[in-house]
């Protein structure tokens, strides 16, 4: 079983988010760069169907900051094969590095590609139901289970309300991982700097990103408050007393 | 002339009674040394080499105090009593027969006053030793405590050595009802018995039949003694003192030795018997299942699984049941974490270092846990808040999951702003810590430290958002790795900094940048708690106090600061200084027990517990009646205590006050 | 090629999802300004019912210019080959100005696809849309919003909830029904093995009146006790956000979000909880909502109505005690 898994880079949401002076980006200069948390559980279904069903899988991301860590502690959670795309990737879109990876996955010839449902900066649609397009296979997303048997995948598909799918899908296929079956696993730093000593990333260069389908800004700016709450301060004892006049009100006291 | 007699009342006429006598010595040393040589060599060939060899004089001095003066032991009473009346009288029977050896066949010393001395002294140590039985026998029929395992293996090492001393003692007593010398009296104990044979009446060939019947049944318990001793309890009069010979002398007790490495350079983490090292298999079986780290454990107290003298009888335990199949240098051995110390049992440690502290052979317990944990690490295994934490830790250098940008936030209000010590040089570098800094219930207390600094006049800086996690409870968590990346970067702006001393108001903090940090270049720059620095400031007269405050407090040594690092009258004087009277906690300096936080244990699920080791601590200080204040000297000590204060109802009883919010009541 | 807004219609079972009713009304917007008709396109099986009365006897329709309905066995079921395909040949066809689909588990399995296969611009998370035919997205949990002109000549959208009520895309009319006949359906790659229920809680939390929510504030799964204890003094239950759940710290009925259930209590008291959207949508029905949390920038006060920048840790305990007081006298 050839697995290939797609990972991207995002802002991590700790930080402040500010619009740059173009006021169609995001400002970089304290945006941290992390590893999309969907796709990172998208890395441990993976393993877990190779621990499963043995295989080979393979990590491919962006070459951007950042992301050797993110290739190193894939390999150290137990990916065999890291590679690394590199291209100008400045003011890069979902469809643009879906058709960069396309070339790439091509010729690995997957079974199965696996990729976050996600991720928190998509403004031109999902990296995975574009790669399904491009590499014309077909796309289930939202996944909180991946099975295989024989030629297909069964997949559990997240509805509202806690309701479940399964679906049968034929070969090879990309899928959009929401949760995996257990929560990403912890990898001790010490085993990813070993792994950096003995690991490799391999690298394919792309020219030129094509990035006709993504939609073109006018501007980008913070969430407005809009009518925030009303603030109430004080002490517990001073928040609490408030907020019991309020139940009060509204008649559940 | 008083003289000792060799064999008297010993007939001859089988041979001389000293070939019986060496014989049966020498047969029950052989047994004893190959029996011991049997379980010895488990340890170096089946666990790792170390260098525990150095310094013969500090070991042998540490000798001295715990395997003969038994320091420790005495600690408590009780059993302190008991067992220094059965330890002193053994090692004065031994060395009386050494005597007495030295005597028949060298050089005639045991005779006039010398001899009538070593009469009285060894009749003392018999009725010091019979004291002690009896007292083990309270105890261990009795009182019944906890700690101990009542199983029969201690029943018949007790009834085996007091049947020995009692064969002395007869034989001695039944010599002087025949022999009536003038100097009777100097052994007194023997000439009380001596009586009680003399009032039975019965005639001396008599009496001396007893003798040899005694003298008999005493030689042959003996050697049965000496040849059981590698297999039953009293395998410790050995195992004790090599423990204490060999105990870790190449670091300070704060601090952890790094992962151990293969030839090829390959990492080595204990997850089986062939990992530890021959020192911990020693630990195995030195163990004399007295239990008293178990009693001081903050985990066990708590309901937790762990118990450390389960611990360590559980590598004894594996060592018994594997070891002998480990010597065949290919066979699989199976792993540690997991039967008998499991997972759980692990990761309940706070590594407060009490079992440590109490052990009276110097039983490295903590070490243990550590190596084993750094396994369950690589491994992965361990429980989703932790990993959560600590991959806070690797990515924001805090375990809040907070931006580094948000570090110095508390520091927005303060005026003039306080200095950087990354773009200046700063006198006192204040390490603030992260409870310190994240933490929001905090902050009242991290300002107020700023504001006692300023008072005092000192020049001190911090480092803004450069600063990191310091590190201590990331490496006993067994993260390694995290620990010499946070070690990394925070040495790496420390060593751009010009500083003449760093500060830190967490002892967590302090010890490991005191003990653990690597020193660079010659200079090694001093490392204070607050409590020390205030100390300083107030003795040289740079603080000053208005007013005496005049509560009654009490103070909670925290871990690292006392324990770990002897600091126990810093914060005491300080108390002292802004007025206020101390009642000590009945579990105080080294005997302090811990608050629950430390080992990485504030990261984790807290399990089923019965009772947390925080509110048992706030009962303890209620309990003393007239105290008001609970004074911490550590931000997660403030932060665990005030939640104790809520969930035992103690309220209206008691207040926790961190050392800085007295002195700054009474600037 | 035509200036109308299409609708991709979603229903599971039965029931039209109410992200179907928020499209409509967005489409309604943004037809004012085109000039075209909304049209709200319908695939299933026997589903025709859909279109003319959406929830049985409510007398809501869906507010449409016309319904497109297409018919196959296929189709009874979403999968996301088959409604693709459908769609394909539809819109490579009919070429109207946007088509909108519902930015879920059953819209973001066609709609990128369908942007790469057609050749068609699309543009992902609009909240909303401008009198003047403008997009206005959001992204990073919320935090940044993101402005634009809908792109051309066929604009494919998904739309997350929260710019419209759902009552702006209801009708008190039926409208029109037209069927269309597609080709073949074949060599699908995509089938329906079947649906599993989910737990059957000890309580339906979209019924309670009073929830007290916890997220990733509170810490660790003991300290949901202190939750329990306020809920139980108010007269409600504890629920949760997609962290604490996928923690195993409450079972899978109590989340509440995208995923789980939407709920409108009187009373959602968010302890802990940043307000991420997936969050935020599913609550912002309800008639009070009191944040408490000690990021003064979580996008849960843009939607409280009473907020405190408090650590959940000081309030709670200090709260119960004061209701419990309240109650007792």
């Amino acid at each position: 079983m050839n697995i290939v898994i797609l990972v991207k880079l995002v802002p991590d949401l700790v930080e402040e988010l500010t619009v740059d002076t173009s006021g169609i980006a995001l400002d970089t200069a304290w945006l941290r760069l992390i590893i999309n948390e969907f796709d990172d559980h998208a890395i441990e279904q993976g393993i877990l169907l190779k621990e499963r069903g043995g295989g080979q899988v393979t990590v491919v991301a962006a070459d951007i900051e950042g992301v050797d860590d993110v290739l190193f502690t894939a390999a150290a959670k137990g990916a065999d094969r890291l590679i690394k795309v590199k291209a100008d990737f400045t003011g890069v879109n979902n469809h643009a590095l879906a058709r960069a990876f396309t070339t790439v996955i091509k010729e690995l010839q997957p079974d199965l590609v696996l990729t976050g449902v996600q991720a928190n900066n998509d403004l031109d649609g999902s990296l995975g139901p574009l790669l399904a397009g491009c590499l014309e296979m077909p796309y289930v997303g939202y996944l909180s289970g991946v099975s295989l048997a024989e030629g297909k995948t069964k997949v559990r598909k997240e509805y509202p309300g806690g309701l479940i799918a399964e679906m049968d899908v034929t070969l090879p296929a990309v899928l959009g991982i929401q949760a995996a079956e257990q929560p990403p696993r912890y990898v001790a730093v010490s085993k990813v700097r070993q792994v950096m000593k003995t690991s490799t990333i391999e690298e394919r260069t792309v020219s030129g990103l094509d990035m006709t389908g993504g939609p073109t800004l006018a501007r980008m700016f913070q969430t407005e408050a809009g009518q925030r709450a009303t603030m109430i301060t004080g002490s517990p004892d001073e928040v609490a007393a408030k907020l019991v006049g309020i139940f009060k009100e509204l008649g559940v006291l | 002339m008083p003289e000792r007699i060799d064999f008297w009342g010993i007939p001859f006429t089988w041979g001389s009674p000293a070939i019986y006598v060496y014989f049966l010595m020498a047969l029950g040393s052989v047994i004893l040394l190959v029996r011991f040589f049997q379980r010895a060599r488990l340890w170096w060939q089946v666990g790792r080499r170390e260098v525990r060899w150095d310094r013969i004089h500090i070991r042998l001095w540490r000798v001295l105090k715990h395997a003969i003066l038994q320091v420790k032991v005495l600690r408590q009473k009780y059993p302190g009593i008991m067992h220094i009346g059965l330890a002193w009288g053994f090692f004065t029977f031994f060395l009386g027969t050494a005597l007495a050896t030295i005597d028949a066949h060298f050089l005639k010393i045991l005779q006039g006053n010398v001899y009538l001395v070593y009469k009285f002294v060894l009749d003392t140590f018999t009725l010091l030793f019979l004291i002690g039985a009896g007292m083990a026998a309270y105890r261990r029929f009795i009182q019944r405590p906890r700690r101990l395992t009542l199983e029969p293996g201690f029943t018949w090492s007790l009834v085996l050595i007091t049947l020995v001393v009692l064969g002395g003692w007869f034989t001695e007593s039944l010599r002087l009802a025949v022999e009536k010398p003038a100097w009777g009296l100097w052994s007194p104990l023997g000439w009380l018995l001596a009586q009680a044979w003399i009032a039975t009446g019965a005639a001396d060939t008599t009496l001396m039949n007893w003798h040899l019947g005694i003298w008999s049944f005493h030689l042959l318990l003996v050697t049965l003694t000496i040849s059981t001793l590698p297999v039953g309890t009293l395998l410790h009069i050995l195992t004790g003192p090599l423990n204490v010979f060999f105990s870790k002398l190449d670091r300070p007790a704060g601090q952890l030795a790094p992962i151990p490495q293969t030839a090829k350079g390959e990492p080595i983490y204990a997850s089986t018997l062939r990992d530890l090292t021959w020192k911990q298999l020693l630990d195995g079986d030195a163990c004399t299942e007295c239990g008293r780290c178990q009693d001081a454990c903050p985990a066990f107290a708590s309901g937790k699984p762990l118990s450390p003298k389960q611990v360590i009888l559980g590598v004894r335990a594996a060592l018994r049941q594997d070891g002998l199949g480990l010597l065949n240098k290919d066979a699989k051995a199976p792993f540690l974490a997991g039967e008998k110390i499991t997972d759980d049992v692990l990761w309940s440690c706070t590594t407060c270092g009490a079992c440590v502290c109490e052990c009276p052979i110097l039983i490295e317990h903590v070490d243990a846990i550590v190596d084993m944990r750094r396994y369950l690490v690589i491994e992965g295994r361990m429980d989703t808040e932790l990993q959560g934490a600590l991959e806070n830790l690797g990515r924001y250098g805090n375990s809040f999951g907070q931006s580094e940008r948000m570090r110095a936030r508390w520091t927005q209000p303060i005026q003039p702003p306080i200095k950087d010590a990354r773009r200046e040089p700063v006198e006192y570098l204040w390490f603030v810590g992260d409870y310190a800094s994240y933490s929001p219930t905090l902050t009242d207390v991290t300002v107020k430290t700023a504001e006692v600094f300023r008072k005092a006049g000192l020049d001190f800086g911090i480092l803004y958002d450069a600063e990191r996690n310091a590190g201590n409870d990331v490496r006993r968590v067994g993260e390694e790795g995290l620990f010499e990346m946070l070690v990394e970067k925070n040495s790496m702006v420390l060593s751009k900094c010009t500083y003449q001393a760093i500060v830190t108001t967490d002892p967590h903090t302090y010890n490991t940048l005191k003990n653990e940090y690597p020193v660079s270049g010659n200079e090694r720059r001093p490392v204070l708690h607050y409590a020390e620095l205030l100390d300083q400031l107030i003795a040289s007269g740079k603080l000053k106090f208005s007013k005496k405050l005049g509560y009654k407090v009490t103070y909670h040594d925290p871990c690292y600061l006392g324990r770990y690092n002897g600091v126990y009258e810093a914060p005491r004087r300080v108390i002292e200084a802004t007025g206020c009277e101390l009642i000590e906690l009945p579990r105080h300096k080294d005997g302090s027990f811990c608050c629950g936080a430390g080992g990485g244990r504030i990261w984790m699920a807290e399990g089923e517990i019965q009772e947390r080791p925080s509110e048992s601590r706030i009962r303890e200080a209620v309990k003393l009646g007239k105290v008001t204040t609970f004074v911490v000297a550590c931000p997660k000590d403030v932060t665990m205590f005030r939640d104790a204060v809520k969930t035992t109802g103690n309220e209206q009883f008691v207040e926790v006050k961190d050392l800085i919010e007295l002195v700054h009541a009474a600037l | 090629m035509n200036q109308d807004i299409y609708v991709v219609i979603e229903h599971l079972r039965g029931q039209v999802a109410e992200i179907s009713f928020v499209m409509l009304a967005g489409a309604r917007e943004l037809a004012k300004g085109l000039g075209g008709n909304v049209v709200a396109v319908l695939l299933g099986h026997n589903a025709q019912g859909l279109a003319g009365n959406p929830s049985a006897g409510s007398g809501k329709y869906l507010s449409a210019d016309k319904v497109l309905y297409i018919d196959h066995p296929a189709l009874a079921d979403f999968t996301s080959d088959a409604y693709q395909k459908a769609l394909a040949g539809l819109v490579g066809k009919d070429q109207p100005r946007a088509v909108l689909f519902g930015s879920t588990s059953i819209g973001t399995d066609l709609a990128s696809t369908l942007s790469i296969k057609l050749g068609l611009p699309m543009v992902s998370s609009c909240r909303s849309f401008s009198a003047d035919g403008k997009f206005i997205s959001q992204i990073c949990g919320g935090k940044i919003m993101a402005e634009g002109d809908l792109p051309g000549p066929t604009a494919l959208v998904t739309m997350v909830p929260g710019g419209y009520k759902a009552e702006q895309g209801q009708s008190a009319q039926a409208p029109g029904i037209t069927q269309v006949e597609i080709p073949a359906l074949e060599s699908l790659r995509v089938t329906l093995a079947g649906y599993i229920e989910p737990e059957a809680g000890d309580v339906d939390i979209a019924k309670e009146p009073v929830l007290v929510s916890v997220g990733r504030g509170i810490q660790n799964q003991d300290n949901i006790s202190l939750a329990e204890d306020l809920a139980k003094a108010l007269g409600g239950v504890v629920s949760g956000s997609r962290p604490v759940i996928d923690q195993g710290w409450l079972a899978t009925s109590r989340l509440v979000g995208k995923s789980g259930k939407h709920v409108k209590p009187k009373i959602y008291l968010a302890l802990g909880i940043s307000g991420a959207p997936e969050h935020a949508e599913a609550i912002t029905d309800s008639n009070t909502i009191i944040a408490i949390n000690t990021d003064p920038a979580a996008p849960i006060f843009n939607i409280a109505k009473y907020g405190a920048e408090i650590d959940l840790f000081d309030l709670v305990e200090v709260l119960t005690a004061q209701v419990k007081a309240a109650k007792g006298s």
